[in-house]
């Protein structure tokens, strides 16, 4: 998949994964990719609840050794 | 995405590293959601916004004893559970830097970077003889009529 702006939060725990999403995101226009690398466990659930509050979508997510990837799209 | 943005207040009663560590953890995370947030410290919680080093500022004995008795910044504040004379809270430092999650004095500059409003309670800032040269940079100073007007129209109000 395609990503626009790639985020590296691994090894960071709560909050910075999605404080980082979000700063990531808000440099992007609505309908790119932003694909967020993270380790926290948490951030499932945080990414995912983040992205539909905030109007963007989780288009898909993997989870490989660890290591969660999201891909989501500005809303 | 153009209506009008949520809010989350907060209040930081607590002068505890633990507690005000949930406290900030919330706040940079609803900021990150988008809201507009505040938090208003108040009592023991205005210890978090002290700086770190001594002011020369003029002082009566009492107001001098307050300032000597509590934590001079949020680094020197104490855990409210197991603090053991502040063993407890340089051991939970050191379990925070081995997960790698953000120390309190972090998350208070990520709280500003991020636009949070933080407020000091004007009446407890005078009754515990604090100064504003004696806190940090880049607050308000507010009562309760102030927090009412933010928290009224709040999607998150907490009490810590």
């Amino acid at each position: 998949m395609n990503a626009d702006k790639v985020l590296d939060a691994k090894g960071f725990a709560c909050p910075m994964p999605v404080v980082r999403a979000k700063k990531a995101i808000d440099e992007l226009e609505a309908g790119q990719v932003l694909e967020v690398h993270t380790t926290d466990k948490g951030s499932k659930n945080d990414l995912t609840a983040w992205a539909k509050a905030s109007g963007h979508t989780v288009v898909n997510m993997k989870e490989e050794n660890g290591v969660f990837t999201f891909w989501i799209k500005k809303g | 995405m153009s209506e009008q943005k949520k809010k989350t207040t907060i209040i930081l009663f607590s002068g505890d590293y633990d507690k005000a560590m949930a406290a900030y953890i919330i706040a940079n995370g609803a900021a990150a959601y988008d809201h507009e947030v505040t938090i208003f410290h108040t009592f023991w919680g205005l210890n978090a916004l002290r700086k770190d080093s001594t002011v020369p500022v003029k002082k009566g004995l009492l107001e001098k004893m307050f300032a000597k008795m509590m934590p001079r910044g949020a680094d020197r504040m104490g855990l409210s559970r197991m603090n053991f004379g502040g063993i407890g809270a340089k051991l939970i430092k050191r379990v925070i830097k081995k997960h790698n999650a953000v120390p309190l004095p972090q998350l208070i500059d990520m709280a500003k970077e991020q636009g949070i409003k933080l407020v000091a309670c004007q009446m407890t800032v005078d009754l515990l003889g604090l100064q504003q040269d004696e806190l940090i940079d880049g607050i308000e100073f507010a009562g309760v009529a102030a927090y009412l007007a933010d928290a009224s129209e709040g999607n998150v109000n907490l009490f810590i």
